[in-house]
């Protein structure tokens, strides 16, 4: 069911996604966000995977929208998305994934998308098709808010979140228009690179959480590199959530989706707070 | 027909041009009507920032400005030549085609004007490393050079379908101490290879300097490389006022990301009086949809960092590109040619695989210069202007001397890398293709009765052309 007004705030109410994160954290949980590409292995299996993603403890599924020219991804996720692509997947395909996953499921549901994808269709179209699909929002990594004026309407007009990324290399002004244009979570880039699964999260991630929240935003989520439970433990200290998307494919690709309810298992079990000794306030870390 | 000078400012006396935001041939970016613009990681927007700044500091710098044109004059060999070919048009009556020798300079074409800039300001950035992306490898050589010629560090990526076809570029590179990335993924040529740069450079961007090799991508680069590149235009236009006494009617050059085009476009582009055209590599032809005409069939939409014309499909998924030439075989081109086409101040027209390496043949015969495939484009483009003026009446054994239509084709690069391309195209060499650019070449290779059948057009099937091109492939593998 999607919202008819929305006020263009990052006000949680009117926020599919923030209201998920909140949730997690009044669990005394960091958010965990799962990525999935859509339409990999089959369509079938892309909406299972992401059942068993949020039965085992994801709190966001983030729908990754196939493109022959995905500049921002590394080799794994690069695969699945070409073998979807190769496989035939279609764009409008995926309203119907996004729309069995928020009907069995009542995680908050994001597509992650080359801005391309989105201007072919027309921005309002996408929006209004992806809102009518239960859909919370885009991600959208190839998009800057210079750039973003469309999106910025038509996301307020189908009541969408937009997760734009923020950067170590981002200075102070930048962070801050993209956190004011950001609505649902601001994505936090731990490091300078392109995904893919790394043995540590860098010192970096720490650094561009905290400018984001001292440009006022409410949920900063951190993504890239991220693999093992100890990873989201680390990030729990200082973020509200974790964006698990590699690791994920890996194991979609070696395992179908019993495996990826597996790894997210465990990943879950990185998210729980006081273990890793944080205090369960919402705004811890700071 | 293609002039439209709405909005054209008056066009100053001097080719040496004031530096003004009105003019047509030094406009700012970042955006071109509604397109170009900055679709780029956020991970990236900083350096772009940095560039940009770097960018428009240099350009207003004595300094720099004397440092560069140092360069041009004593490395590269600057001012390229501008010469007349009147065998080539000599069934052109009423014609008269000039070519800016942009296959003399230094490495044998254009992209050394636009890389000695970059790098120039990638050392003041304080930029140790240089990766570009390459197609012909005609850029990937340049930026080598570059490197070596700073004592950079280099990194080249090229798609792995042309590494084979232009294998001679790939050992050039090598020479000069770069290294080289064949890229394995997507349709393994120039797009792909701009791809793996873009993902080197989100991680690198602290030591690395893009070196992009053309007009496309995200601000400031469709400015910045055209800038670098309009000494072509602005040469051309000295040199055609000198050795004719007036502008030519109209000025050609082949579009890929269309750096070449937009350099000789620059110096013409305030002259409304002069017809721009752009050719586009048809492929098989348009109607086959194999071809990489960004413009003449393309859409618009954002790839690379820029709103422009680009081969996609109905979801907006980038289809693959086909032309003989590995340099303009490239789904999109630079921001700045969509808007001179939708403002109507330039025409783009697609010419086939077929018409181009006639084209080439006839340069080779009728005046003893080997043009690049790409340039190859240009010069079939210019040839079919000058018919369509005679078969309308415009032109012709009744024109006097003093008011033939001049046309200026850029002779973007020279041919050697395309040698065992066009032998195997033309049957030439068939025991020795890929030795034949090497300089062992025996004389064999100058075998015509199979050439003037390749000058006849349509007489080869285009499953015949495949087959040969891939022998070339191969045995430029061995």
């Amino acid at each position: 069911m999607s919202t008819e007004t929305m006020s263009g705030t990052a006000a949680a109410g009117g926020s599919k996604t923030a209201a998920a994160i909140e949730r997690a954290r009044a669990a005394g949980r960091t958010a965990f966000i799962g990525y999935l590409p859509a339409g990999y292995p089959s369509v079938d299996e892309c909406v299972e995977a992401a059942v068993a993603l949020v039965e085992n403890g994801a709190d966001v599924v983030e729908i990754g929208l196939p493109y022959t020219d995905p500049v921002m991804d590394g080799p794994v996720i690069q695969a699945a998305t070409q073998a979807s692509l190769a496989a035939g997947f279609r764009v409008s395909q995926v309203f119907d994934i996004v729309r069995r996953i928020t009907e069995r499921t009542d995680a908050a549901v994001l597509v992650m998308t080359y801005w391309n994808l989105v201007d072919r269709m027309g921005a309002d179209e996408f929006a209004r098709r992806l809102a009518a699909a239960g859909g919370a929002g885009l991600i959208t990594p190839d998009l800057v808010p210079e750039e973003a004026a469309e999106w910025l309407a038509a996301s307020d007009r189908h009541g969408l979140d937009r997760v734009f990324l923020t950067a170590p290399s981002s200075p102070q002004s930048r962070v801050e228009r993209t956190v004011a244009d950001s609505r649902g979570f601001v994505y936090a880039v731990s490091v300078m690179g392109v995904t893919g699964a790394r043995k540590d999260i860098s010192d970096a991630a720490a650094e561009v959480v905290t400018h984001a929240k001292a440009a006022g935003a409410e949920n900063v989520c951190v993504g890239l590199g991220i693999s093992r439970p100890e990873h989201i433990a680390q990030i729990g200290e200082y973020a509200d959530g974790a964006i698990v998307g590699t690791a994920l494919v890996k194991a979609l690709g070696e395992g179908g989706p019993e495996a990826v309810g597996r790894l997210a298992a465990e990943l879950a079990a990185g998210c729980v707070r006081d273990a890793a000794g944080a205090a369960a306030d919402p705004k811890a870390g700071e | 027909m293609s002039t439209d000078p709405a909005g054209t400012p008056e066009r100053p006396e001097s080719p040496e041009r004031p530096e003004s935001p009105e003019s047509l041939g030094d406009q700012p970016g970042p955006h071109f009507g509604r397109y170009g613009g900055t679709w780029m990681p956020e991970s990236l927007m900083a350096a772009l920032a940095q560039v940009t700044e770097t960018y428009e500091a240099a350009r207003r710098d004595p300094e720099f400005r004397a440092e560069l044109k140092d360069l041009y004059r004593d490395y590269i060999g600057r001012p390229s030549l501008l010469t007349e070919v009147p065998r080539f048009a000599a069934d052109l009556p009423g014609v008269r085609i000039f070519l800016k020798r942009e296959d003399l300079n230094h490495t044998g074409s254009h992209k050394i004007n636009n890389v000695i800039g970059q790098a120039l300001l990638a050392r003041r950035m304080g930029k140790t490393r240089l990766i570009a992306e390459t197609g012909a490898g005609q850029h990937g050589v340049a930026t080598a050079t570059a490197a070596a010629l700073f004592g950079m560090e280099c990194t080249v990526y090229m798609g792995e379908q042309d590494t084979r076809r232009q294998a001679l570029n790939v050992a050039r590179m090598q020479m000069l101490g770069a290294e080289v990335v064949p890229v394995t993924i997507g349709a393994r040529t120039l797009k792909d290879a701009i791809n793996e740069a873009l993902r080197d450079w989100v991680a690198s961007v602290d030591t690395t300097h893009y070196l992009l090799g053309t007009v496309t991508g995200p601000h400031p680069f469709p400015a910045m490389v055209r800038w670098f590149h309009s000494v072509i235009g602005e040469e051309a236009r000295a040199q055609v006022l000198e050795q004719t006494g007036r502008l030519p009617h109209a000025v050609a050059a082949c579009v890929g990301g269309g750096s070449n085009a937009m350099g000789l476009f620059a110096g013409f582009l305030d002259d409304p009086e002069v017809e721009l055209y752009g050719f586009e590599a048809g492929g098989d032809g348009v109607e086959t949809g194999r071809h990489a005409a960004s413009i003449t069939l393309g859409r618009t939409g954002v790839l690379h960092g820029a709103r422009t014309y680009l081969m996609q499909d109905e979801d907006g998924q980038t289809i693959d590109s086909h032309s003989i030439s590995a340099g303009l075989d490239y789904p999109a081109v630079g921001p700045e040619h969509a808007w001179l086409n939708d403002t109507g101040r330039a025409c783009y027209e697609p010419v086939t695989d077929t018409a181009c390496m006639d084209a080439m043949l006839r340069l080779t015969r009728t005046e003893g210069i080997m043009p690049a495939i790409e340039s190859a484009h240009a010069l079939a483009g210019a040839l079919s202007l000058g018919r369509r003026w005679i078969d309308a009446g415009e032109v012709g054994e009744h024109t006097p001397a003093g008011e033939e239509r001049i046309i200026v084709v850029n002779l973007s690069g020279r041919g050697d890398k395309d040698v065992s391309t066009a032998a195997a195209w033309f049957g030439l060499g068939t025991a020795s293709a890929a030795p034949a650019s090497d300089g062992e070449d025996d004389g064999d290779a100058d075998e015509t009765i199979r050439a003037e059948a390749g000058l006849a057009p349509g007489e080869d099937p285009a499953g015949d052309q495949d087959d040969a091109r891939t022998d070339a492939d191969e045995e430029v593998q061995r």
